[in-house]
Order: structure tokens, then sequence, then C-alpha cells
């Protein structure tokens, strides 16, 4: 693992410098050091999505990034897409059109939609279906996930 | 809130926090000096265990080192027949069985560790397939390697043979499959001798684990507890698995003393637990001259692993649904769960059916056609109606309808414009093709299951006029949460919020029974229902509440009844439908309190160049009592669909020497956003009279139907004819080149 080093980024808007190993995964220092729980680890080979994050606006598989590779940068995770009791639209959406199931995808699944609206604000099918293309679900067959997107376009116009 | 919740798409329960990630599942949850445990596992199929040896530059002494002599009390997973022990001792019988259990604080160090156990095994031989394990050569389980043999016997199929119009024959193949809930198995246990064992855990039993951890420590049930945390999906995978790992998790933290975390990564998970029955059934039809269905052999023979585990349930499912719902005068099905060295396969969605549905419904497609019947028109002669008997000799005594679903599924698809048009432009690289699968899935245990069940609901009103229901029935994405407290709401007449779950926690709850077989809205969700009325009959009876009462009067007179009374509790014990009757020996009778039934419609796209099948639409429709929640139900469906489409075209387990080979989601290919086509569901319904507010069983259902429909489809395309799944673009370029 190396010896340890300062790291210094910002999650969620808030300012976090820590020793770490350089070569330690980012998610298992969200969920390990910094409890932030809601990332999952579904496969740990970066198929799956579940320990999606946003770094710098950018989606990325958190069990594939070494966290030497985070150094000043911005992190955000599902734990900081709702502001207090607002629900980002998204999450809205995929509560009442049955977006989520098992949950277990759904924080990574989340973060890949509204990374893709940042994007492309009013997506058709096709780009919702390579938008969240790195994202796996076992439980919805993703026609609901779809639909929870394109409802959370309308909520969000 | 509406008035009145049953019928509507209510939101999830625990919506919100699975959309915020503050759902805790098992690996969210840590507890003071906690330590972590891992598993060391076979290396070889089959062999005497001769010594177990701690190699390299490790601390040992550091390590807590569990062996089979340190189990308190027996060592086997109390399921079925017992025959499964939780370390092996002497002996291993599949490739990764469990040995040695290892727990440390770090988990780096642990896995240092685990690469340096090494077990010396002296190896036997070992059977791999179906058939070495029929042919019986070698024998490693039992005397004849037969976990369960079935036999139905409805008329007499061999008066037949010899006047019949046609007979038709057919083998068909299904494959191992992996259930790929995204959250890995994992538990947490905290057992010593003061405080007896409490584990917490994903899950879909808590009372099989429950029961298995009695017979694991020989304490008292009082002394063990269980825990559902948040799963994160289970489709079958977490019915008798988990028992497994907490059980394991829960002899180390005996040993250390400590709270031990155990959770597998992916590739743990796929290699180690259990998975589809390989299965392999072999078809006899006889039909009379105008496309009557005569006599039926079937010959239905799944591959169970290395122990019993639930295989002869399995067995049991796949052998009834074998003869779909059709009706025909002479059935004779005989089926075996066999062993083999490869890890034992176990629950997963559907249980047994897919694999005998799959078969049947590829079989009569064959027939029609040797028959000179389209696919649609031999099934209608042939469709099971009110008033006439299953292969079990189960009379339906419901409506059923399966001509009319028929129509409408292929008025739905535009199925007779496309078979001609698919038929006119059959040149060029891409040939489109379209069919169907007719089917039923029981619901509930089969037989007297649910008698032996006995499954309890409780429900407690609070001073504040809250309801809470107590169940052992766990949320595992399906909607238990939701739609039990839309029963409770509906009975009640009271507010949706008003009504609680209770996590599933085996020292709070009563046994509600497992959550498994399409038994949880149907079955335990009746119990609920009677449960919440003998509440509300309590207030009435006490003079406390008047027959037509608000919500605010309910809370008003829970708050004075236990003012009064001190507590206001209530359950209901299950009572089965009456003229239910089922002969275990014989295996006649009512197997299910009620069918759902559906048709199935894939449209498929085939690729001459890359031999790649894209499936381009598919419809769902069923009939599944009354739909308690529409957007749930449609998830189950849509969910189901997906998976079965996984089964069908992408999910191909390879095996090496017993062991899955491609133990890693990067080479065991489950379908992605992008290749699901439109899967559009339709319900129609048709109360069950013994359900909750008339719904029957829906989980397992959408499992069923898609794999021959799609194959039907394919051989409409392309005219060629594939019998097994799954199949993948290199199988469909062999079976090309073989059939042209």
């Amino acid at each position: 693992m190396g010896s340890l080093q300062t790291i210094q980024f910002i999650v969620n808007g808030k300012s976090e410098k820590r020793e770490l190993f350089p070569m330690a995964r980012l998610l298992d220092v969200l969920r390990e050091e910094l409890k932030l729980t809601g990332t999952k680890e579904g496969c740990g080979e970066g198929e799956c999505g579940a320990c999606t994050v946003l770094i710098d606006g950018q989606i990325v598989n958190s069990c594939l990034v070494p966290v030497a590779q985070v150094e000043g940068t911005t992190i955000t995770t599902i734990e900081g897409i709702a502001h207090e009791n607002d629900l980002h639209a998204v999450q809205q959406a995929f509560i009442e059109h049955g977006g989520a199931q098992c949950g277990i995808c759904t924080p990574g699944m989340v973060l890949a939609a509204i990374n893709l609206l940042e994007r492309s604000p009013n997506p058709n099918e096709n780009e919702i279906r390579t938008g969240l293309a790195g994202n796996l679900c076992r439980c919805t067959g993703y026609m609901k996930i779809f639909e929870s997107i394109l409802k959370a376009c309308q909520l969000n116009r | 809130m509406p008035d009145h919740p049953f019928g509507k798409s209510i939101p999830r329960k625990e919506g919100r926090k699975k959309v915020t990630g503050e759902a805790l599942y098992v690996d969210d949850l840590s507890f003071n000096g906690m330590i972590h445990g891992v598993t060391v596992r076979s290396p070889v199929a089959r062999g005497k265990i001769k010594n177990i040896l701690f190699e390299g530059d490790l601390p040992w002494d550091e390590f807590t080192i569990v062996t089979a002599k340190d189990i308190p009390g027996g060592n086997f997973v109390a399921l079925i027949l017992n025959d499964q022990p939780y370390l092996a001792a002497e002996m291993v019988n599949h490739p990764e069985e469990p040995v040695v259990l290892l727990a440390h604080e770090s988990k780096y160090l642990l896995e240092e560790a685990r690469r340096n156990v090494c077990i010396e095994i002296d190896e036997l031989p070992a059977v791999y397939s179906l058939e070495d394990s029929l042919a019986r050569q070698t024998v490693i389980w039992g005397e004849d390697n037969i976990f369960k043999k079935f036999l139905v016997d409805k008329g007499n199929v061999d008066d037949v043979w010899s006047n019949a119009h046609l007979i038709v024959e057919g083998e068909y193949r299904t494959g191992a499959q992996e259930q790929l809930y995204i959250e890995n198995n994992g538990a947490i246990a905290i057992a010593n001798k003061k405080d007896g064992v409490t584990v917490w855990g994903s899950m879909q039993c808590p009372y099989y684990i429950h029961k298995a951890l009695v017979k694991l420590f020989d304490l008292t049930e009082d002394r063990i507890r269980v825990i559902q945390t948040e799963t994160g999906g289970g489709f079958g995978g977490k019915e008798e698995y988990p028992s497994m790992i907490a059980g394991h998790a829960a002899l180390l933290a005996w040993k250390s003393g400590k709270p031990v975390k155990m959770v597998y990564d992916r590739a743990e998970d796929m290699v180690a637990t259990t998975k589809r029955h390989p299965s392999r059934t072999r078809h006899k039809t006889a039909v009379s001259a105008d496309g009557k269905l005569l006599a039926m052999e079937i010959e239905f023979i799944i591959d169970g692993g290395a122990y019993c585990t639930l295989s002869p349930v399995v067995l049991s499912r796949g052998t009834i649904h074998a003869a779909g719902p059709y009706y025909c005068p002479n059935v004779r099905i005989k089926s075996q769960a066999v062993a083999t060295n490869v890890p034992p396969q176990g629950a997963f969605r559907g249980f047994g059916a897919p694999q005998s549905i799959f078969a049947l419904e590829r079989h009569l497609d064959k027939v029609a056609r040797q028959l000179g019947l389209t696919a649609e028109e031999f099934r209608r002669r042939n469709f099971i109606h009110e008033g006439e008997t299953t292969a079990t000799s189960q009379e339906i005594r419901e409506r059923v309808d399966m001509e009319g679903l028929l129509n409408k599924a292929l008025e739905l698809t535009d199925y007779h414009a496309k078979t001609r048009r698919f038929a006119a432009e059959r040149a060029g690289r891409v040939r489109r093709g379209i069919g169907f699968a007719s089917f039923m899935h029981g619901a509930g245990f089969t037989g007297s299951g649910e008698v032996y069940l006995q499954s309890v609901v409780g429900a407690e009103a609070t001073a504040d006029g809250r309801v809470q229901l107590l169940a052992a029935s766990t949320e595992i994405g399906q909607g238990t949460n939701t739609i039990f407290s839309q029963i409770a709401s509906e009975a009640l007449g009271i507010d949706f919020d008003l009504i609680e779950v209770l996590q599933p926690d085996t020292s709070k709850v009563p046994n509600s029974g497992p959550t498994v077989a399409s038994r949880t809205a149907m079955v335990v969700g009746k119990l609920v229902e009677s449960a919440v009325r003998g509440l509300k009959q309590t207030l009435i009876g006490s003079g406390l509440l008047a027959d037509n009462y608000s919500s605010s009067d309910f809370r008003k007179a829970c708050g004075e009844y236990i003012a009064r009374f001190g507590s206001l509790k209530t359950s209901a014990t299950y009572q089965p439908p009456p003229n239910v009757h089922w002969d275990d020996e014989k295996y006649q009778g009512d197997a299910y309190g009620a069918y759902a039934w559906a048709v199935y419609v894939a449209q498929v796209a085939f690729d001459e160049m890359t031999y790649e099948a894209h499936v381009e639409d598919f419809v769902a429709l069923q009939e599944v009592g009354r739909v308690i929640n529409p957007v749930l139900a449609a998830g189950q469906i849509e969910g189901g669909v997906a998976q079965a489409i996984g089964f069908t075209l992408f999910e191909n387990v390879v095996w090496k020497d017993g062991r899955m080979i491609n133990n890693q989601m990067t080479n065991y290919i489950i379908p992605t956003p992008a290749d699901i086509p439109p899967i559009r569901v339709y319900f129609q319904e048709n109360p069950y009279a013994y359900g909750p507010g008339g719904a029957k069983g829906i989980g397992e259902l959408p499992m069923d139907g898609a794999a021959p429909a799609i194959l039907n489809a394919l051989e409409n395309a392309t005219g060629l004819s594939f019998n097994e799944v799954p199949l993948l673009p290199e199988k469909m370029m062999e079976g090309t080149l073989a059939q042209s």
C-alpha cells in the first residue's frame, strides 16, 4: 500500500484533509474513513456502477480510483444530492415512478442520471440508455428507471 | 393519501432512504471492536482432507481460526436433509467448499492469510454433469446420486401411444444462472455464551437462519436472534444461502468474542454460492388428428450440485409446472434431482418452473408444426378451462381464460400482421421473427406446504393510533413494506401513513414463513388483512369505536383502549382455503391454491452475419388476481422479464472441473440498460377469493415465459430450431452451420 500521504479534497462541499494510503480505493475511503456508506460496492471491477460518484463533475467508478488521484478535486456522493429535505428531481422521480426497488444500485443510478441530465437536459430514450449503460440494475429491468428520468426532466422544466 | 390505497400506485414506503443513500445494508453497519471474517475453501471438487497447513510469514496467533472441530453443536446447515456441513471435516464434495474460517481486524492481512492456508487433499473421482451423475459410474451421494424423485401419473399414457395420430419427441436443456443481486451476501454476528447469538444480514428468510443457528450452536430458540438489514436483491439467492454465511460469522464471533463482519466480494459470491439448477427435459407427446393432446410423457432432470439444499422442492415445482396450462387426460411426469460435485444449486426466482416450462413451450411449437397447425391454434385446442384438471388432477375452480389472454397478447403485438410481414421480408442480413409462450405459475408453497408452515402475522396498535405489522416477510426490493401497508390501510380504512412495517427481527416478529414462492402478497398479505381486522373488531367490540369511523376516530380509540387495557395486539394464523386436498404420496391433488396465468410475446431480430439475437419488443400479459400496486407490480414483471432475457441470451456459467470460471461481472454478462427492449406489461384482473383484496402471487411468474417465447421467435425468424439456453451467438453459429 506504500506509506501514508496527506491527501486533500472536497466531498459534498466539505474540505477533507486525511492521512491515507495513496493506493487505497476511493470507495473504501468514502465508506470507511468518511462514513459515507451511500456509495455501494457491487463488483469491485468497474462493471456495475454501484460505486458511482462524481469527481469534478465527471462520472467515475470509485472502486477503480486510487485516492491519490483525487488530490485537489471536488467529489459529490449520493449524500450530497438532496439539500436538507429537498430531494433532487431525479430522486423524487425515482420514488414516484418505481425507479428504485432493492435500492442497492440506486445511489449510483441517481448520480448517473443527474450527470446525464447535466450533459443533456432533455435526453431521448436512446440517450438515456447510453447514459446509464455503466450502471447495472438486477431488479427493475430498467423500464421504470428510464421513465423516472423522463419524468424528472418534466419536473425540471 | 387516497381513501382506498388498494390498487393504487403508492410510492414505495422506504423509497426516500433508498434514493438518498440513507438505507443501511449489512456492509454499511459497524460495531465497536468489530473484526472481519473470511472463508478458506476447497481447491478441488472431491477428496479427503489430509492436512491443513498455516504457512507464510504471518502472525497466525493474531488470527481467530475456526475449523469443523470448533463447532459447538451440529455441523450441518439445517434445511431439508441436513447433509451439508458448515465446514468440511473429512471430505470435500465440491470446489470452494468451506473448510476453515479466519478472522482479524485487518482486511488486508486477512487476504494474505487466506492465500497462505494450504488444505492438503487426496483427490477422489468427481462427477460434473447431470449425465455422469445419472450414469452412476461414480457414486458421490447416497446410494444412487439421487436427492429426490417424483412420479406424477394421471390416466395411463401407455394406452395411448399405439392409437395416436402423431407422436412427437424432443429434448430441451437449460443452464445454470447466477442470481446476481447487486449486493453480495453478507452477515455480522455477535455471539457468546452469555448473550447467545445475534446475526444481522442480507436475507430473505430470517427464520431459516434462526433454525439453522439453533442446531449449529445447540442453543435454545430464545438465545438466537436474527435481524434482516436492508437487502440489496435476493431472487432466491438469499433464501437458503444466508444460513451458511450467518453461521460462519457467528462461529468466528463465538470463538473470538468480538463482533465479526463477513461480506463476500463479487468473485467469491459468484464462485461459491447457489445458482439456478441446470436441467434436461425430454418430452414424448401423443396428439389426435384434430390437434388434441392425448398423452404427455415428460422426464425432467435437474442437477442439484453436491448437497441436497432445496433441490427436492425446486424439483417439485418444476415437475408440477412441466405440463403447463393445458388439459391432457393422460400425463406421466418422472423427475429426479441428482448430485454432482459442483457447489450446491439453490433457489432462483421461478424455482424449477422456468426450466420445465421452457421445455414444454418449445416442444408444443414443434408438435404444432408437425401437426400442420399454427402455434396459437394448437394451444387454443388444448388450453385448460374451469372444471378441467391439471397434470396433478387438480380441478381448476376459478375462472381461467387462457384463450382470452392469448387473443389479447397477439393483438397487443400485432402478431398476425407481423408474422406475415416478417415472412415476406425474409431476405438479407437481419431476419425478424415473433413467438410466444403461454404458461401459469402456482402461488404459495406446493401442496401441503402452507399448512405445515402455519404462518403467523401480528398487528399491534400504538397509543397514538399507529398500526405496526409484525411479520418475518422481508422487503428485498419487491415491495413488501408498501403492499402490506396498503392491505392494512385498506382493511382498516385508515391513512396509509399510519401503518408501519417492523424490521424483521426474530426476537420481535412471529414466523410468517420464508419470503419465497410468490407467497408474500397472496398468503402473508391475507394474514396481514386478517390480523388488522382483528384490531378493528376488538375496538368496535369494546365500544370505543363506532362502525363508521375516520382515521382520527381510530387513533383516538386506540389511545383509549391502550389506556384502559394496556395493549392492543392481534395475530392471524394461516388457514387453508376450503376444499384443498393434496396427496404427497401420489403427487396428486391441489398443488397450489391459485395460479397466475400468462401469455408472453417476443419479437426478435437475428443478425446472420454476427449470429446475434436481439429482442426488439416484448409484451407480458398476465392475470394475477387483483393488482395491489400497479407500479410495483409492473416493476416485478419488467425485472423478471429482464432476468429471463439474460437467462436466454446472455448469462452463461462456464464450468471447469466443477468450478465456475467466469465468476466476474466482466465475463458473466447480465443485461445492461442498452440491452433490454421495451417491456410492455399488461394485467387482466380476476379477483381471487382467498387473496387479500383478491390478489394472487406475482414474483416468479415473469421468469417463466421469456426463454421459450424468444426461442420460438428465433425459430420463426430463421427456420432453425434451438432447444437449449443460454443461447449465445457462438452456439447459434454452430447450430446454424449444423442445421443448414
